[in-house]
């Protein structure tokens, strides 16, 4: 029996959440007895391959055709719906990104299976399959059964650490070539606006965040000051973007960007939910604020308290004092 | 210039969300009602395109009947017409959601025309089964990208920009077309006094499709088991500075 992942990468770079999809289905592969297939479609697959297959994945199924240029969720959701049917797999799945998440609905659209996105666990018995995805991006937690024929579901994005498969096998590629109408490159990306070099909230070490409490969009300033200084970025809450404060690109939530720095340091950010959820897989939390009741401070692993327009400039002058040492 | 706007009631939840005893449903005892994040963009995003381009917006939810209060709000708004699908059981699973929403527009766009735009949120606040949308979009054959942050309309052609680390993609879909908008599109306005009044003789038309039930059931919601961590206090007010530092250096995040 065949087990598919969906490894998206993007004009041939592999992300870190293809290989948190692939650990998690070596478990479901272990479990079901069953064979893992990383999948690669169109132009860059070439280079993907490599750090797929170091990985530890024993066969990789390259999805070749002229129509697949760049990414277009119709056409890779067709070419991998069109995989499935070939390798007759039971199971499908992808790490819970934008892509992921986008791509496997396609596919299930098109199979009519069910679609369970986001999910912590799975067990899958023959036809059916228990798991326990997230709702309200990871404040609530819901076990769902789904029967069908073909089980497609997404992992939660940073909910599991990669861990290579197998580093001794030599895997094999296969090339796989799909039939595809002209029509689905209607949704391929045409093009790419490059907003900023370097390193964003995704991919920075320290996340200097604020919320209501900073004031003002100038109130970020000493923010921006000690993000610079300690090599992060500029973080918010979403009452900071729905003051126009500052751009909805810097969003940490739910409905924004879900960050896992080194560090988080979120000030004046009281802490609810909805930003809670974006921020909880950051490996260290530090909250600034007035109040010891905040949801912040109370869910941090360490906090201070105090007016953050005194301490993170203070911060930034500790650092500089030191430097200059 | 026709647009569809499909919308979720959620609850609003603060900084703890309760379940029922059956486990089947958010307590809602002591919440208040929304439309969900995106959505509310999206009702915006599609008053704004009619605005510039010209043309008509409808709304449409599947919902409890107490919905009618999240197709009113988008009526305040700027939204003309008001389309609610009523369900009685706690949240439909995502294909018999899909499968009643393809029936209603299918039905809709026979007898009063083809929309140009379907837009849909991302995903729901709640459920989160991010696949409504292409569904629906897959059944009706039409173009669908989802993540998008920023809509242009020429003529025929939309530009639609989706945000990625760092930058945007860019996509051109020939309409008709959907798309799955995300919040930070704009920034949706609030109800004139005049869009209230309005909204409330706004006529709201109810219909009803059987669905069919898809492959998926909810057993039972719960909360995550909470990480009890000991908050460790670095000090307080900006004497709290080197304590901090020694943190960061610890965690070798200093360069």
């Amino acid at each position: 029996m065949t087990l598919l992942v969906l490894c998206d990468h993007d004009r041939g770079v592999v992300p870190d959440s293809v290989f948190e999809a692939l650990t998690f289905a070596k478990s479901i592969a272990d479990e079901t007895n069953t064979s893992i297939q990383a999948v690669l479609i169109g132009q860059g697959s070439e280079e993907a391959v490599e750090s797929v297959l170091s990985f530890g994945v024993k066969t990789v199924i390259v999805a070749l055709h002229d129509s697949l240029t760049d990414y277009g969720p119709e056409i890779w959701g067709e070419t991998l719906a069109q995989m499935v049917d070939s390798t007759s797999a039971k199971i499908v799945t992808a790490c819970g990104t934008d892509r992921g998440n986008e791509v496997l609905a396609h596919v299930a659209a098109r199979l009519n299976m069910p679609f369970l996105a986001n999910c912590r666990s799975v067990r899958i018995e023959s036809e059916t399959c228990l798991a326990t995805r997230i709702q309200w991006g990871g404040s609530l937690l819901e076990d769902v059964k789904s029967d069908s024929e073909i089980q497609i579901f997404s992992v939660e994005h940073h909910s599991i650490t990669p861990e290579p498969l197998d580093p001794s096998g030599n895997g094999t590629v296969v090339e796989f070539s799909p039939e595809l109408d002209q029509l689905f490159e209607r949704t391929i990306v045409v093009d790419r606006v490059v907003r900023t070099h370097g390193i964003t909230l995704t991919t920075a070490p320290v996340v200097v965040g604020g919320g209501r409490g900073v004031g003002s969009a100038e109130g970020f300033q000493s923010l921006e000051e000690l993000a610079e200084e300690i090599g992060g970025v500029v973080g918010c809450s979403r009452a900071v973007t729905n003051n126009g404060w500052r751009p909805h690109s810097d969003q940490v939530g739910q409905t924004g960007t879900r960050i896992a720095p080194e560090i988080y340091i979120a000030s004046g950010i009281s802490g609810a939910i909805q930003h809670w959820v974006g921020a909880m897989a950051a490996k260290n939390i530090l909250a600034i604020n007035t109040d010891p009741e905040a949801n912040m401070v109370v869910k941090a692993g360490y906090a201070v308290l105090g007016d953050l327009h005194e301490v993170i400039p203070a911060i930034t002058e500790e650092i500089r004092n030191r430097r200059s040492k | 210039m026709k647009i569809l706007v499909c919308v979720k009631r959620v609850p609003a939840p603060g900084a703890r969300i309760n379940v029922t005893d059956d486990g089947l449903e958010v307590d809602a005892t002591h919440l208040g009602f929304t439309t969900s994040p995106h959505e509310e963009c999206a009702v915006e995003e599609a008053v704004q395109l009619a605005e510039t381009h010209g043309g008509e917006v409808t709304a449409i939810t599947l919902g409890p009947e107490a919905a009618e209060e999240q197709l009113r709000y988008a009526a305040s708004v700027g939204v003309q017409n008001l389309i609610l699908l009523p369900m009685d059981e706690p949240d439909w699973d995502p294909q018999k959601t899909a499968d009643a929403l393809t029936k209603a527009i299918r039905e809709i766009e026979t007898s009063e025309g083809v929309f140009d735009l379907i837009l849909f949120g991302n995903e729901s606040a709640d459920a989160g089964g991010f696949q409504v949308g292409i569904r629906v979009s897959h059944q009706l054959e039409r173009p669908i990208v989802n993540g998008i942050k920023n809509i242009e309309i020429s003529d025929d052609e939309i530009e639609a920009q989706r945000e990625i680390d760092g930058g945007f993609e860019v996509y051109k879909l020939k309409m008709p077309a959907a798309l799955g908008v995300k919040e930070g599109i704009n920034l949706p306005r609030y109800p004139t006094m005049k869009g209230r009044l309005a909204s409330k003789k706004a006529e709201l038309k109810s219909l009803q499709f059987p669905a069919e039930n898809g492959g998926q059931q909810r057993s039972r919601l719960h909360r995550p088991e909470e990480q009890v961590s000991e908050t460790v206090i670095l000090g307080k007010g900006p004497e709290a500075a080197p304590a901090i530092v020694d943190l960061l250096e610890e965690l070798g995040v200093l360069q």
